[in-house]
Parts: C-alpha cells; structure tokens; sequence
C-alpha cells in the first residue's frame, strides 16, 4: 500500500439529496398504502371485505339461479365497546340458491335515553366468498341514528353470486356495529 | 496488500479541539461519536435489562405479587422498545462511527456535523420514551405505553397519553437513524481508500451498507403508520377505526413492513463482523467473501417481502399465507450461505479462543437456534398453535440476545484493544461468556417449552402447569443480569488501563484498521492509504 495526500474532500450533496428522497418516497409510499390496501383487498376480496355497493358493479343483472345448489347462509351480529344497543339477526340462519335475490332483517335497538349514530361494519368468512356476496342494499351502506328506545328493524338485500367456488357450502355474514366516529 | 506502518502521534497538530463536556457536545469527530453511541448504548442495556428483571420476578410464581397487570404491559413494551431502538441500534452505530473510516481509509465520516445532530437526538429520545413512567408518579398520565412494543391498534388508539410519547420517541429515533444512515452510505460509497473496490470493501462494511439501505426504506413506513396512529388518537381521522372506513390490520401491515426488515437491519452488521473476527482466530482468510456479499443483499431483498408472517393469524386468505410461508422459508437460504461461510472460514484454521472468539462461536450456535425455530413458525400450519406464546418470545431472544446482543460483545471485545490502547482482562472476559451463554440458556430454553405447552406471552399471571419453568427461566434471567455487570467492569478497566496492545493487537487481523496505532490517532488517516489492486 502507497500513500496518496488527502484527495480534496468529495462533494456528498448529490448522494444525500437522493437519499432524502428515497426516505420521503417510502414516507409516501406508506400513505399511499391506505387506498391501495383497500383498493387491492376489495378487488381480490381478501380480508371478507365485501364490495361497498354491488348495484355499482358492471356484472349486474346478477347471473341466473342455479338451483342444483344449496348455500347455507348464517348472520350474525356484535356490538362494539361504546355502543349501547341491542343487535340480532331476526333470520340467524337461511338456505338460499347462488344467484337467487334475497332481503333479510336485523333488529336494533337503542337501550340508552340519547340519540346516537352508529355504522355497520360487515365482514364475509369464509374470506374467498366475500367477493360472491354481493349486497344490492344494506343499512351498512349509511350510518344509522337511532332516538332513545327507538327499535328498528334493517333489511339487507343481496345476491349470492352464482359463481361463487364449488367448494363452499356455508358462509357466514357478520356485522359489527361501531359507534359512528364523530365526524371530522 | 503490502503495508506501511503508522506510528502518528494521536494528538499531533490538532490541540485545539474544546475539551470536557463541551467536547462530547459539540464533537464531530467519528471516534467519540462512536465512543458516545457505545456508553449510551451499555446505559440504555442495563435500563432495559433492569425493567425485564422486574417483570421476570413477578413471572417467577404464578399470581399476581409484584405489579398491576397495566405496569407489567408497560415494562415489557418499554423494555423491548428500549432494547432494540436504544441499545442493539446504537450499539451497531457506535461500531460503525468508530470502525467503518479506520476500515475504508476515510478520514472521518463523510458528514460530521449530521454525525453529531445524530447522536443528540437519541437522549431526548430515550427520555421521551421513559418519561410516562416518571409522570404518572406525580399523578400525570397513566403510565407509559402498554400496547407492547407493536403498538397494534385498536389498543393503541386507546391507550393513555403513553402512546404519545412513544410515537414522538419513535419519530426522534426514526430521523437519528436516517441521519445516520445517509451518512454511511455516503462514507462507504465516497470515501473508500484509492483501490478498494466495492466488492473488496470489508464485509463489515458491506453489512452496514445494506442495513442502511433497509432502514432509509423501512423507517418512513413506520414514522408514516405511527403518525396515521397519532391523527386517529386525536385528529378524527379513521385509518385504523373500522366504523370510519379505516382497518385495524392495516396497522399491522404497515408495522411489519418495518418490522421484519428491522430484525435484518439489528443483524446485518454482526453479520458482517462475525467473519472478521472468526478469520482472526482461525488465522485464516475469510471464506466465501462475495457470497457473503451476495448474501446479504438476498437478505435484504427478501427481508422487505416477507413481513406478514407475524400476523399469519389474523385472518390472512390462504393464498397470502402460502406466499408468506415460502417467502419466508426462502430466506434461510442465504443465512444458510452465511452459516456455511463462517463454519469453512474456521475449518481447520489453527483456532484459539480467546474472549471474542468465544462469542463468536456462541453466536453461531444458539442463532444457528434462532433461525431453525424460525422455519418452524414460518410455517403455517404450525404457527397457528405457536403464534403470540412464549415459543415466539424465546425464538427472537435467540435471534436479538444470543444473535444481536452476544454479536456485539463480540464485536466489543475484539475492537476494544484497538479503541483503548489496552488488553482487557481475559479472565474476566471468559468469565463473562460462560456466565452469559450458560444463563441465556436457563432463561430462554424453558421458553421454548412452555410455548409449546400453551403459555400466551404477555400475561403477568399464568396457570400452574407453568410453574417450574417459568423459575427456571427467572432464576436464570437473574444470573443473566447481574453476569452483565463483569462486562461493564471488564470495559472500564480496560479504559482506565491494563497492558499495552499491538497496533494489530491479534494474531491473526487483516485489514487497514490494524495498521493505525492502539488508540489510533484523533485523525484517523491523514494520509490515504491506497489499495493495491495486485492483492
Ligand atoms: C430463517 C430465519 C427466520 C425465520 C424463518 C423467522 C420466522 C419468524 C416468524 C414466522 C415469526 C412470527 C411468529 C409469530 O408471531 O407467530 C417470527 C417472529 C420474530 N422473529 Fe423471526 N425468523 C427468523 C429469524 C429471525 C431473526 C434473525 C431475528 C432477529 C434478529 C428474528 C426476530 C424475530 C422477532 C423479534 C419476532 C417477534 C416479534 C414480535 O411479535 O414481537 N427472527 N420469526
Ligand atoms: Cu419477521
């Protein structure tokens, strides 16, 4: 090894300057998951994330009934810490033909003496059949407020796809009832 | 590489730097920065170690004797937190402020001043974090984080004002980390001696430059995620609220995408450092030095796909879990190259085994532990029954204790002649180490069993069946602790003095750091060594 005078010191602007933005693009990037992971998870229907509104989806008139199959569909319903209602299925359980159009009812009650907002949060297990369900209306849609003791029954309307995999047979649509955040 | 030696005076023509306390403030010189990282770090260590100490003695008898379960969550999510951001982080920092430009031929890094804002951000930091723990003894808060160190929300959009502060300590650290990382990568791609190729840059090196590279990528996502935390706790946004549209698993995609990689950025630098100290004490080259570069790049790569096998059971769709899982077992492919390398670099090499070798070998062996009960849980069907009990906790302890922590002692040990000027005491030394595997061993292996058996982690109570074990594993977490006060013992004497060391202190070293005086001067290289390409 020789040795060479201290070369005159390197200018690191450029290096640095690419570097910060690589640190702001990733800064960026995890914001940009957001959407991208709710977009990715209704697309592909991971996570039992249903489709919002399926009445917005272009596969509609849904396709025919096939009636050499039966799905047994169960419901049910949790309430989430802070919300003082009362939540049931009035149908816990239906059998139902893929492609055949059906309307099932909730019944919620607000125990408290106060008005109060809540939102419906559903979930599809298993998760593969959540882009088969297909809800055309859903009080999941809105927010919904109910006066003190005020009891309401909440129709949900929906379509089995007909598509849907060969290998299920039952699936189950769960609801958790949220207390509406405050809004921003 | 054939050599001149350099016998400079360490204080010639630079008398004029302020000294006491002004000079740790406002040095930029790369040696006491890296001298103020390591002290931070050991202090940080035994902060750390003092809390998990607490929590093991009330895990010593079921029931509840010592502690509220509130203060049991925020002892184990602070201790982990401290662990990693605060000691095994700087720890790695350290070596690389004090190494990387007696390696490359660099006479200081490549930004000092950045250097120096780097540091200081790291004590503010760590009180930041603490601090919880100290208000709510005058009835401020109520406490510090409890959500463990994963901050998974819902809980932590719920929790006290504990959440707060840990986000703000981690926005701290995260912009320290950057700091440094942009400038290693910028000494080690700009400042390499005349002739030292990228690829003949020494594998230590090469390990912080991919740690770098993972941490200008990972840490943003984390900073971004926390703060999407800090908006939903009190801003009325709902990126994690269900009700509002938002989805708690998000959080913990976003925490993975850090945190795996996290486990690679803790390692790559003792990966890097292992084959320096093995070819040393085998007085041999070391085996395999491109394959270990490619290594750690595969590592790298592969590290920042895989995250969502820490939440395999949250409800992932069979075909993520699949992709998870191989993904995932994939990586043991290079480790296994580097495992590989280092056991050839010592294959009939004329061994001795003095204190850092000893640690080296006690690295591969129980990390060798670390990454097979890995590809246990990497496995899907598997993790179901293994996933958030004791199996996981004593999995990472042999990849962050035994892999990250006895890493650094190695690394202490063998570097510490070269920093001070002076031999530490082999006695203690080798006392220090079979104190230290012996007991790692009593406290973690028993974890493995209890896991197996059904302990979830995160409890302060647990049911009967457990009882034995978990003595054990207190008893030996005790012995544990207190082993680590020889190590620090062992370090201050070693500054204060001890017999005189070689400019190539070992036997067996290669490189440029050896030719520099014990201590090497306050200016490293004043003149840059040049690499000859004949080799
Ligand atoms: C071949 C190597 C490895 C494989 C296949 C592997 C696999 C895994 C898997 C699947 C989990 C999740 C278990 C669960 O929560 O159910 C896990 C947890 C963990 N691993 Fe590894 N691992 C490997 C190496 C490492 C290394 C090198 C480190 C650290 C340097 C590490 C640190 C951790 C930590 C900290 C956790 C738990 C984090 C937490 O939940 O708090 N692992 N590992
Ligand atoms: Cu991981």
């Amino acid at each position: 090894m020789n040795e060479a005078a201290l070369p005159p010191p390197r200018k690191h602007g450029r290096l640095v300057v690419r570097l910060l933005l690589l640190a702001a693009g990733f800064f960026a990037f995890g914001f940009a998951l957001v959407p991208l992971y709710d977009t990715f998870c209704e697309a592909v229907g991971f996570n039992g994330k249903t489709l919002r509104d399926a009445t917005q989806t272009k596969d509609l008139p849904p396709s025919a009934v096939d009636y050499s199959r039966t799905l047994g569909v169960q419901f049910t319903s949790t309430l989430m810490p802070g919300l003082p209602w009362e939540i049931r299925p009035l149908e816990p359980a239906i059998e139902l033909h893929p492609g055949e159009l059906r309307t099932t009812r909730f019944l919620v009650r607000n125990l408290s003496d106060q008005t109060i907002v809540g939102q419906a949060v559903p979930s599809v297990s298993p998760t593969v059949a959540a882009r088969s369900f297909q809800k055309l209306d859903c009080f999941c849609f809105t927010q919904q407020t109910l006066a003190p003791g005020e009891s309401r029954e909440m129709a949900l309307t929906f379509v089995v796809d007909s598509g849907i995999s060969k290998d299920i047979s039952e699936l189950t649509l769960a609801y958790a009832f949220f207390p509406a955040p405050p809004k921003p | 590489m054939n050599t001149a030696t350099h016998t400079l005076d360490p204080h010639a023509g630079h008398a004029h730097h302020p000294t006491g306390l002004m000079r740790w403030l406002t040095t930029t010189n790369h040696k006491d920065i890296g001298t103020m990282y390591l002290t931070f770090s050991l202090l940080m260590f035994f902060l750390g170690g003092a809390m998990i100490l607490a929590v093991r003695a009330e895990l010593f008898q079921p029931g509840l004797q010592l502690m509220k379960p509130e203060f049991f969550n925020q002892l184990i999510g602070v201790h982990a937190l401290v662990m990693i951001f605060a000691a095994l982080m700087p720890a790695a920092t350290g070596f690389a402020n004090w190494m990387i430009p007696l390696m490359i031929g660099a006479p200081d890094m490549a930004l000092p001043r950045l250097n120096n804002w780097g540091f200081w951000l790291l004590p503010p930091a760590a009180l930041l974090l603490t601090m919880p723990f100290i208000l709510a003894l005058f009835g401020i808060g109520d406490g510090a984080v409890a959500t463990g160190w994963t901050l998974y929300a819902p809980l932590s959009v719920q929790g006290g004002i504990g959440v707060d502060f840990a986000i703000f300590s981690i926005h701290i650290l995260g912009i320290s980390s950057i700091m440094g990382s942009i400038n290693i990568i910028a000494t080690l791609l700009n400042m390499r001696a005349p002739g030292m190729t990228l690829m003949k840059m020494p594998l230590f090196c090469w390990g912080w430059l991919v740690t770098a590279v993972l941490l200008i990528i990972t840490l943003p996502v984390l900073a971004g995620g926390v703060t999407m935390l800090l908006t939903d706790r009190h801003f009325g946004t709902h990126f994690f609220d269900a009700a509002g549209g938002g989805d708690p698993i998000l959080f913990q995609h976003l925490f993975w995408f850090f945190g795996h990689p996290e486990v690679y950025i803790l390692l790559l630098p003792v990966w890097g450092l292992m084959p320096h100290v093995l070819s040393t004490f085998t007085r041999k080259p070391i085996y395999g030095h491109t394959a270990q570069v490619y290594g750690f790049i595969a590592i790298g790569v592969l590290g920042l796909i895989v995250w969502a096998h820490h939440f395999m059971t949250a409800g992932l769709p069979v075909p993520a879990l699949l992709y998870f899982m191989y993904s995932t077992m994939a990586i043991s492919l290079p480790l296994a190259v580097l495992f590989f390398c280092w056991i050839a670099t010592m294959w009939r090499g004329a061994m001795s085994f003095e204190t850092p070798m000893l640690f080296a070998i006690g690295f591969i062996v129980l990390f060798g532990i670390a990454g097979l009960t890995g590809l246990v849980l990497a496995d899907v069907a598997a993790d179901a029954q293994y996933h958030h009990s004791y199996f996981v906790v004593a999995h990472f302890h042999y990849a962050l204790f035994a892999g990250g922590i006895m890493g650094v002692m190695t690394g202490v040990y063998y570097w510490l002649p070269k920093w001070t000027g002076h031999m530490y005491s082999e006695r203690l030394g080798k006392l220090h180490f079979w104190l230290t595997v012996v007991s790692f061993n009593f406290t973690f292996m028993p974890q493995f069993f209890l896991g197996l058996a059904g302990m979830p982690r995160r409890i302060p109570d647990y049911a009967l069946q457990f009882t034995e074990f978990n003595a054990i594993s207190t008893v030996g977490a005790f012995v544990l602790g207190l082993s680590q006060l020889l190590f620090a013992w062992n370090i201050w004497r070693c500054v204060k003095g001890g017999d005189k060391a070689t400019d190539q202190v070992w036997e067996g070293t290669s490189g440029l750091e050896w030719e520099l005086s014990s201590p090497p001067p306050y200016h490293s290289w004043d003149t840059q060594p040049v690499i000859k390409s004949s080799n």
